[in-house]
This record gives structure tokens, sequence and C-alpha cells, in this order.
């Protein structure tokens, strides 16, 4: 029992484990170029897009495995128009607005097919891929639209000054005082949610596990914490980008996990047939899942385009692999019903990590396909294998 | 060569938990048609599985003897090999097939890379003609009958060179015309030296074409009768099947006062969902009472959980019609919210296809079909649900390590607490159960019962599908008895017998 017990542990935190693996291989290849502030800032800044769209990706995933293949060309589609409109001078916000309706109308129209005609995911996303690749080049005709609205550029983390001003600490301060402020409030948040809720399991009577694992689980997140507000300090601060990320992973984390709309997800994902007998309305669940993906592809396009300061018919390209790749070494299961969003977060980091730490190395761009596609199959099959183990 | 083809001796099948075959002995003679009678749930399929091999050797105690010589199959391929061939229940044929390659799938003519489709065809038809059914090999499986369908099953097993055919209710799905034609064509295979195994509900059939009636009862053989010596009668067969003796295995109910009619159905009519002709509930009218324990009883396949399911939201079939009245007002119900509203429950028979989320823990899932019970405005209180299920947890004496543990991990008898737990929970005043005790054991079972008595004492009405015909009998207060989608008896608690709803049975199949 005890060794069973020790062995689920081990189960529950492989990711994480790996993680710092891959982290402590690519800081000794790299001769700890990898832990220079500026990348670490990168690691973020550059892969906003992979927790944006890995976010979306897992409710998907989800409802049974079901992947969105579109939302590479619908992140650009929708940029590409965003870029269009904003060169022609349209209103920002009105924009931004009609950019997300965009998506969520793109979203609804491939949820239409997945939910209630019964179309495969597969299919139905495979037809989108094309089809807004294909409209993103008629868009842009071909060409680069570059973006120069500089609000929008600057409120979604993009182009060359992309950080939060300081303005605790000044310009001239040597540590960006903001970041570790945030940082620090990010701690006392945590640390005080984690031990509130557990008072209050104590006080009614309820499970709690060891005190000794939620310290030492306390003590590790707030020294990554810690870390990552120090590094991001030393460079420029906070990036822009991290702050959308942040918004989305604490809205989509709350909706998993405590909202019944969430709960309907890992129902559907766990068995479908029982949650129809539940009352449970299963084509609804398809439904949000597929469009709430256009919503979030959106929101991802408005990040790249704000990024690079410009719309290219070629952005966006193999976006969809980074996403479901950040899902399944996050823990997803390849069939659905189980998967959290601190778990994509991991995978997000843990591919984030292996793009940097690649192009730090110099690998050559082919060969970085290569092992992020192995990577991708290496955690489909240990989910599989180790589900095979259970039954 | 002796006049034995067959002899299985001292078969014992244990799976976990359950002793499904125990030292259970048979003897076919050369030539005979034999017969496999018993209750569902008897041991007949499990027998024939250990038989063809499906169950390897290895995986049972006893021997088997064909021809004198001892066999050991580990395989399908094997038994085969020796001309015993099993026809399943369930048609093995693919729809978008023709006939000739159904009959040769994974048995292909020719080489592996060049199929002799010529010869295929050939020998389709040859095999066919055998049968008797006038059908060209080329024709698609979806094109014929389901009666045409079976014979097809059968013409695959002659291009096997069967010596041995196995049918394991081979007329269920039939009418009646094509039912004769098949046990004829039995017959006459028996005239040219043929030796079958038949399992069957229909008493009227077994006494038809069978020479020798083996009857099986809780994985044991009971008796083997034999035409022109013993009394092949029906009523003597189905005292051979159900003729145990009823222990006091149920808890009774004291004093529950049955009140007024909580649910009736009138003139419920289901068709099959996808073989939309198909009648599955036919004009079916039913009512039950508060606090009143209603047994449904009937063979597997009578359209008990057709009808269940399909009074539940409509959840199962299609062109339903008929009339559904709770607490005496007129109510549509077309969805499962909708029968959840009108405080309807319905507790599947397959309790890990569609009852539970095996990869979910016991709290989520007590909660899934009363989730607003848990919740505010869409957003869960965890703390509500954990107390939930806690409650339910120890008011139904579930054994886990705790209500976060998985349900996959539990044993079946806790799986079904939960089960019922969930639907508990949502709070229900009419509970409609199927086959609430399958696969669990004894001791599971009396605590079952006792959630049954305790929710009729509550003034809920139970509506309890089941085979167990003990079970039926020793927990209704009133039963109906269905076979074929028709009501076909329904009896007083106190009154009914298993003879009774038996011959209630044969009687209707006999038609």
């Amino acid at each position: 029992m005890s060794k069973k017990k020790i062995m689920d542990g081990v189960q529950k935190y492989t990711m994480i484990l790996i993680l710092v693996l891959v982290v402590a291989f690519f800081t000794w290849r790299t001769d700890g170029k990898l832990l220079l502030p500026q990348n670490i800032t990168n690691i973020i800044a550059q892969n906003a897009y992979v927790f944006v769209l890995a976010t979306g990706m897992l409710l998907c995933i989800l409802t049974g495995g079901n992947i969105d293949l579109s939302v590479g060309s619908v992140v650009c589609f929708v940029g590409a128009l965003g870029a269009v409109w904003l060169a022609k001078g349209m209103n920002m916000w009105l924009v931004v607005v009609l950019m997300l309706a965009v998506g969520l109308g793109i979203g609804a129209w491939q949820a239409f097919w997945i939910a209630f005609v019964r179309v495969p995911p597969f299919i139905t996303t495979l037809s989108g891929m094309l089809v807004f690749r294909g409209l993103s080049n008629v868009v842009l005709k071909g060409r680069t639209q570059s973006v120069s609205h500089e609000t929008f550029v600057r409120l979604f983390g993009g182009g060359a000054n992309c950080y939060v001003p300081d303005f605790i600490g000044g310009p001239e301060a040597e540590l960006n005082m903001l970041c570790l402020v945030v940082g620090g409030a990010a701690i006392v948040i945590y640390l005080a949610a984690t031990f509130m809720s557990r008072a209050g399991r104590i006080r009614k009577g309820y499970d709690v596990e060891p005190i000794f694992q939620t310290l030492i689980k306390a003590v590790v997140i707030s020294a990554v914490i810690v870390f990552f507000a120090y590094k991001l300090a030393q460079y420029k601060g906070l990036p822009t980008a991290l702050i959308w990320v942040a918004i989305i992973i604490a809205i989509y984390t709350y909706i998993t996990s405590k909202t019944t709309v969430g709960r309907h997800f890992y129902a559907v994902g766990g068995n479908e047939q029982a949650t129809k007998l539940s009352g449970i309305n299963t084509k609804k669940v398809y439904f949000i899942a597929y469009a709430n993906m256009g919503l979030l592809a959106a929101f991802a396009g408005m990040l790249t385009i704000a990024r690079m300061s410009s719309a290219q018919p070629t952005y966006g390209q193999n976006y969809e692999m980074d996403a479901i790749g950040s899902c399944f070494i996050g823990g997803a299961s390849a069939y659905g019903g189980i998967g959290t969003v601190p778990g994509v977060i991991v995978g997000a980091v843990l591919m984030g990590v292996i793009n940097i730490g690649m192009s730090i190395m110099g690998v050559d761009a082919n060969y970085q396909k290569v092992v992020k596609g192995l990577v991708l199959l290496a955690a489909v099959i240990f989910d599989v294998v180790s589900k095979r183990e259970k039954t | 060569m002796s006049d034995i083809i067959l002899e299985m001796k001292n078969i014992t099948k244990e799976f976990p938990g359950v002793k499904a075959l125990d030292d259970v002995n048979l003897v076919v003679k050369r030539g005979t048609i034999h017969a496999l009678v018993g209750e569902n749930g008897a041991g007949k399929s499990t027998l024939m599985k250990v038989l063809s091999g499906i169950y390897p050797y290895g995986s049972y105690t006893g021997d088997i003897l064909y021809n004198g010589e001892e066999c050991r199959f580990t395989k399908i391929k094997d038994s085969e090999g020796k001309g015993i061939v099993i026809i399943h229940q369930e048609l093995a044929l693919i729809p978008y097939m023709t006939i000739g390659e159904n009959m040769f799938l994974g048995n292909e003519r020719g080489k592996a890379f060049a199929i002799d489709w010529g010869d295929t065809y050939a020998q389709a038809d040859k095999y066919l003609k055998a049968v008797g059914l006038n059908e060209s090999s080329t024709t698609l499986i979806k094109d014929i009958g389901v009666g045409k369908q079976q014979m097809v099953e059968i013409a695959k097993a002659l291009s096997k060179h069967a010596k041995l055919l196995i049918l394991d209710e081979p007329t269920s799905s039939l009418n009646e015309s094509d039912s004769k034609a098949l046990l004829d064509l039995l017959l006459k295979f028996k005239e040219e030296g043929m030796t079958s195994i038949i399992i069957s509900h229909k008493l009227n059939e077994v006494s038809y074409v069978a020479d020798d009636i083996t009857v099986l009862r809780d994985g044991k053989t009971i008796e083997t009768l034999h035409k022109s010596v013993d009394d092949i009668s029906e009523d003597r067969i189905i005292r051979g099947m159900v003729g145990r003796e009823i222990s006091d295995r149920f808890p009774k109910r004291k004093d529950v006062k049955i009140g007024d009619v909580s649910m009736e159905v009138k003139d419920w009519t289901v068709y099959h969902p996808i073989y939309r002709e198909k009648k599955v509930v036919d004009n079916v009218s039913i009512h039950v009472r508060r606090g009143e324990v209603l047994g449904i009883s009937g063979l597997m396949g009578a359209g008990r959980t057709e009808l269940a399911m399909s009074i539940f939201g409509r959840s199962y079939g299609s062109g339903i019609s008929g009339e559904l009245y709770i607490n005496g007002e007129k109510v549509v119900l077309n969805s499962v919210k909708d029968a959840i509203k009108h405080k309807l429950a319905y507790v599947t028979e397959d309790r890990k296809g569609n009852g539970l989320i095996l990869s979910n823990p016991i709290m989520t899932n007590t909660t899934l079909a009363n989730l607003p019970g848990v919740s505010n405005r869409g957003i869960i209180d965890t703390d509500k649900e954990y107390g939930v299920a806690e409650e339910y947890r120890a008011k139904l004496n579930t054994k886990c390590t705790g209500v976060v543990q998985n349900v996959g991990n539990l044993s079946g008898g806790n799986q079904q607490k939960v089960l019922l737990a969930k639907w508990m929970f949502a709070d229900p005043d009419i509970l409609i159960l199927d086959e609430p005790t399958r696969g669990i054991d004894v001791g599971a079972k009396y605590e079952i019962y006792c959630i049954i008595n305790q929710l009729a004492a509550e003034g809920k009405s139970v509506i309890m599908i089941s085979s167990e015909l003990p079970e039926v009998l020793g927990m209704s207060d009133r039963i109906y008895v269905l076979n074929e989608g028709s009501v076909v008896g329904e009896f007083d608690g106190a009154e009914a017998t298993q003879e009774k709803i038996m011959a209630a049975i044969l009687k209707s199949s006999n038609k």
C-alpha cells in the first residue's frame, strides 16, 4: 500500500520532475545561458500564445481526446484581419472586439458541426486549418501587413518595449521593484489561500493531506515564484504578455475546477453515456469547448501580431502542435476526462524550455521539429501505458 | 468411433468473486441435438466459451474430451480446427461486406496476397445452398433480413467443416417462420450426421428439436433429460430450471403504507433506434404506487431496459408513443433533465458503461446528476460537495479509502452503492432500478435490498427490473412480467411463484 502510494505520488509529479531534468539538461548544455534573465523572460514572452492556446485546447481534449487542428490558421486569419483593420485606421477597441467576435464566430461554426451534426472534430478542424490559412492569404493579399498602432502593440505585449512600466522603483532602479512586489503578493495570496482552505477542511472534519506535504508544496512553489520574479526584475521587468497569460490561466483554472460547466467537460470525457443519463446536455459541452477554442485563438492572434508588430500569411504555423503537445505533456489524457490547467502550464513551460534551449544551443530548426514531435509522442505513450497498467 | 462425441468433465470456471461454473458435466452423443437450458446467468454461455477456447485452457479446471481425446484449446482457431464451431447470440457479420466475404473472413480463399474471389463466391454459393438460402453470395449482408443473416452464420460454420455446431440462442431475434426454418435445418443436418448443441430459452423449440436436454442452474449441472426416456414437457424442464429453495435472503419491509399511484404509463410503444420498424416495447401499460416496490421480471431482451430508458426522458428508442402520468398529471419528458425535474431517476444496469465515470472520484460521481444541489449560480462549493459525498458514503456504508478515491478502484457492490447514492442525491420520488444487484456478492446484495426497503419506507416508488426470479419474488409488492416487449402477466407479490412467472413467459413465447 505504502509503496503504491509512493508510486502514485511519483506519477502525480512526474511532469514536474521531467521539467526539472530538462531545465538542468539545457542549463548544462548552454553553459547556464538558459537561466539568464533575458531567456527566462523570453520563455514567457515568446510563448504567450502557447499558454493561451493550450488552455483552450485542454477543454477540447477533456471532452474525449479531441483536438483542434485549426488554431494555427485561426490565429493567423484573425491576426490578419486585425492588422488590416488597424492599418485602415479603425478604432483600436472596436478592432479588439471585432477580432474576438470573429474568433468566437469561427469557433461556433466548427463547434456546430462537431456538436450537433457529429462530424468528427479531427475532420472539421482539418478543414478549418485549410480554410482559414487560405483566407489569411486572401485578406493579406499574400503580403506582410505591419502593425503600427502603438497602444495596441504595447497593450498586447509586443514589439521592442513590451514591459509594464516600473512605477514603484522608477526607471532608474537596478532591480525592477514592481516585479518583486508582484512576486511577493503572489506568494502571500497563494499561501493564504492554501492554508485557509486547509483550516476550513479541518474545521469541518474532512480529510486533509499531511501537513508536511502541504508545507513542501508551499515552499517549492514560493521558491519558484521568487526565482522568477527575481530573474524578471534583473531584466526589463514584467512582460505585458505575462499579465495576459496570468489572467487567462486564472480564469480557466477557476472554470475547470470550480464551476458546473467545468465539471461537465470532465464528465463527458470520462463517460459520455453516463453524463447524458445524468441529465447533462453533452452536445452543449462539445459546442462550448470548440467555440471557446475559437475565442482563445483570436486572443492568441492579438498577442501574436502585437509581438511581431505585423501580420504575415505564414504566422501561426504549427501552433496547434505546441498547444496539443503542452496538454499531453502536462498530463491530459489522450482519452479525455483527465487534465488540469496547472498541469498544462507545466507542459507549456516544458515546451517553451525545449524551444528556447534548443535555439540557444543552435540546434537546426528542422531538428527542433523532430525533437518536439518525439516529445509529444513520448508524452502520449506515457499516458497510454500508465493507463493500461491500472486496469 | 464411439457414439459419444463430446464429454466435458468437472468443469469449474471462476471469475473474480463469482464461480460461474461449478463442477459441470456434459455428455453429448454423436448425431444428436443437445439442448442446454437454464436461467440467465446459469452458466450456459460460459460453458460454451470454455468449450470453444474463448476461455483458454488453464483459465478453467476440468477436462474436455472430444472424440475420446483430451483437448486443450487456447484460442478459437484450435477448436474450429477440430470442427467445433460456435455461433454467437449476437450476429458477427459485417453489414457492408458481401455474404461471401463474410463467410470467409479470416479464412480467405487463395493466397494472402491474392484472394481467389472466384473460388470464394463459388464455395459460398455451395454452402448457401446447403442451408437452403436462396441468395447470391455477392449480396451485401445489410440487404438481407435477420433470419437470413442467421442462416449465413450457419453456412459460415459449415464452410469451416463443422462437425459439432454450437448455437447460442439462435432464434432469439427471429420471427416464428424463420425460427421454424432454422430448427428444421438443424433436424436435416442431424439426419446427415451433424451434432448440434443449442442454447435456448424457448422451451417449445427445445422440446421440438432436442434429443437430450441438460439443465444448468447457478453454474451447476442439475440433470440431463433424454427424449423418449424422461418426461421432457415444458413444465418438467421449468421445474429443473427454477427448483431452488428460497431462503431468507431478503430483508422484510415493516408496515410500509402503500399510497396513491405516483406514475402511470399508458399504451407505451417504442421502436428500435436503428431498425426503426422493429417494435421493442409493444403497447405497455403499467403503474406504480407510493411506497411500493414494483418488480419487473422477464428474460434478457424482453424490453425491460428499453421500456425504462424510453420513459426516462426518451434516452432510448425511436417513434415513442403513449402517455405518461406523474402524480395524476400528464407529462412529456423529452430529456433526461426533464425526467430528473419530475423527480424520476433511472439507475442503469450497466454501471460501468452508462452509470459511473470510473476515472473520477466517488465525490464527483455522487453529485453528477444534481450539480445544482452543491453549487450556486454555476460555482461549485467543493466543501459542500465533499460533505454530501461523505454523508451518502456513511448512509450506504460504502467501503472506500475516502470519497476522493476513484470509483474505478472499488468493488462491484461498492460501485453500485455509489451509483445509488448519485440518484438518491438527485432526490427522486420514483426510482427505476435496473438489475440493481447484477454481479455483486451476496452480502452487498442484502445491503442493497435494505436500501430499497428504506426508500420504500420513505414513501418513494421503487421499480426494480431484475432477471433473478428469487430477487423479484423476495422483494416485490407486485410484479409485472414482460416478454417480447409486452406485459404478459401481473401478479401480486405474495401470490407469485417462479413457476407462474416462467409459465407466463413461456406461454407467450409459444404464441
